[in-house]
């Protein structure tokens, strides 16, 4: 007896058989589960909301899109500083000595000013304005240009977390009804303004969409540009929330409507609404260390002590074989019988 | 038989295999009479799903991913394929509890049971791959939410939720193969040592050797093999 090979006095069955069809029974069970899943396809269809698109995000929340872009352009936007696998300006999360996210490395850079803002302005014809500003801002120092940044951002973000707080808005954020366009007024901005007013424009035409996805290759199947833009937005956000898809809702194992979503993954979502995980900067990491370590359990119950044992302690196998209980016991089967020694004659 | 016969690869995988399972083994028209239960109906139940699963899957494979999200049959489809995800889990969740409490991975089963948690544990990103890939609201917000766990230990590196090319051939090849494999082998294991006996009780076993005399072990049929 071992650790591998815990002591195991099951027997094979020498008792009773019945009769039983193996291919039979399986094709009423996939028969049986097929008319089950129409029946639920009929009865309650499956979720398609739209996608939400740069173009929505910059009409129906123009002061987040540029406030988002602002952060974008000076690098302080959730996707500029988060590390691998997007680009170096950040670790990325840890737990203890353990930086698998840094140590992996940025297998899909991405430089938040350049393919966010300036390379989709490169793309604007016939505007010597935008391009005039897109020059002085490249010739900046990078100093310079974060500081153009902040001053630009700064009066969008007040005016935000007033918005959110219920507080009176300041008047330095102004935003055209008829046309959508964004005012912000702030001194020190350089040429910032006149290129989150193209840059504005361009999403609203839904110019921004395209450019966002366009690489070195015609076809396009990776979104992460686009994606990674909108979630440092605030339109995903706020569709997440009405439809309770938050990350203190038990977060991306629901799906929107009232669909059970992936209800499987309720262990993994458990951890994030509890401490310590609830509030870290490395939750992410520290939840899947311990459903990775849960996994492993998981898989090697036959071999962890007590997990292995407590079936038997906690005689729920009583109710399920209690139709073989009922029966009258078999007798253990005899010992084998010394062959007979063969006829040599025969 | 010749040397050369002898010395065949395939005789001796075929050998091997017939050894390990011989046909009455792999298509069993008996069972022991204590699998009497309802608990047993899940496993089964889960295989059904699966073939209901890649079946509807395969529909939607043919006509393309954006097919369900602009015809009436296109998202029936893929309302079908959802309810036999969940369905599949649920059975699965079912089955792996009621195995659980059967300790089923007693009598060199230890295989069966490693087998059954690792499908377990592939079907859940072969969904979360097929949420990812559904190009609506839902994919958007999963991938972006999935990103930071996966990212977080590095996995992000070379597996891109918020890659729809990526995920999509994860969800309808790389990832259906993985389970499809994983449920054969296990299948396999099963009819090879057979469905668990039950925890015998210690007053059964008394009581069995006590009328030892009167009645003798039923044999089984000469067309089933006994567990092993």
């Amino acid at each position: 007896m071992s650790l591998l090979h815990p002591k195991d006095d099951t027997k094979p069955w020498m008792g009773a058989y019945q009769p039983y069809d193996l291919v039979k029974e399986a094709c009423i069970a996939v028969g049986v589960i097929a008319l089950l899943a129409i029946l639920l396809a009929v009865l309650f269809s499956s979720p398609d909301e739209k996608p939400s698109t740069v173009a929505q995000w910059a009409r129906q929340l123009p002061a987040n899109f540029v406030e988002t872009a602002a952060t974008e352009l000076d690098g302080t936007s959730g996707t500029a500083t988060y590390g691998p696998p997007y680009n170096h300006n950040g670790e990325g999360q840890h737990a203890a000595f353990i930086y698998l996210q840094k140590w992996l490395g940025v297998s899909h850079p991405i430089n938040t000013a350049d393919d966010y803002v300036i390379g989709p302005l490169r793309t604007v014809p016939n505007d010597p304005t935008l391009q005039a500003a897109l020059a002085e801002y490249q010739a900046a120092p990078q100093k310079t240009q974060k500081a153009w940044g902040e001053a630009y951002a700064t009066p969008l973000e007040e005016d935000a977390q007033a918005e959110e707080e219920g507080k009176p808005l300041p008047k330095t954020v102004s935003i055209d009804p008829h046309t959508g366009m964004v005012s912000v007024q702030a001194t020190g901005t350089g040429p910032v303004p006149v290129m989150m007013t193209s840059l504005l424009s361009l999403a609203r035409s839904g110019g921004l969409d395209g450019s966002l996805l366009t690489s070195k290759q015609f076809f396009q199947t990776d979104y992460t540009n686009p994606l990674l833009f909108m979630a440092d937005g605030g339109l995903l956000d706020q569709r997440a929330e009405e439809q309770h898809l938050g990350g203190d809702e038990w977060g991306m194992m629901n799906e929107t409507g009232s669909y059970p979503g992936q209800a499987w993954l309720w262990l993994y979502a458990l951890w994030y609404q509890i401490e310590p995980f609830k509030n870290s900067e490395n939750a992410d990491i520290l939840v899947m260390l311990v459903m990775g370590v849960l996994s492993l359990a998981f898989i090697s119950i036959p071999f962890i002590p007590g997990v292995r044992d407590l079936p038997r302690k906690i005689p729920i196998y009583k109710l399920i074989w209690r139709e073989h209980y009922a029966a009258p016991a078999s007798p253990p089967p005899a010992p084998p019988r010394p062959q007979a020694v063969p006829d040599p004659r025969s | 038989m010749s040397g050369a016969h002898e010395s065949s690869w395939t005789v001796k995988v075929r050998e091997k295999a017939v050894a390990a399972l011989p046909p009455e083994k792999l298509l069993p028209d008996g069972q022991p009479t204590y699998v009497a239960s309802w608990i047993y109906m899940f496993g089964v139940a889960s295989i059904a799903a699966l073939v209901v699963i890649i079946t509807s899957g395969t529909i939607l494979a043919l006509k393309g991913p954006a097919w369900w999200h602009y015809t009436g049959i296109g998202h029936f489809f893929n309302s079908i394929h959802m309810w036999a995800v969940e369905l599949f889990f649920f059975a699965m969740v079912v089955h792996l509890w009621g195995k659980y409490w059967m300790a089923a991975w007693r009598g060199g089963r230890t295989r069966v049971w490693i087998t059954g948690a690792i499908t377990f544990l592939v079907a859940v990103p072969t969904a979360l791959t097929g949420y990812v890939s559904q190009q609506n609201f839902d994919a958007q917000w999963i991938s972006t939410q999935a990103k930071d766990g996966l990212n977080s230990v590095g996995v992000g590196a070379f597996f891109n939720v918020t890659n729809f090319g990526q995920m999509y051939s994860y969800h309808v090849l790389l990832l259906p193969i993985a389970v499809v494999v994983l449920v054969s082998a296990h299948v396999l294991l099963v009819r090879r040592h057979g469905v668990v006996p039950p925890i015998e009780l210690k007053a059964r076993l008394v009581s069995a050797s006590a009328g030892e005399a009167q009645a003798p072990p039923t044999p089984p049929p000469a067309t089933v093999g006994a567990g092993s």
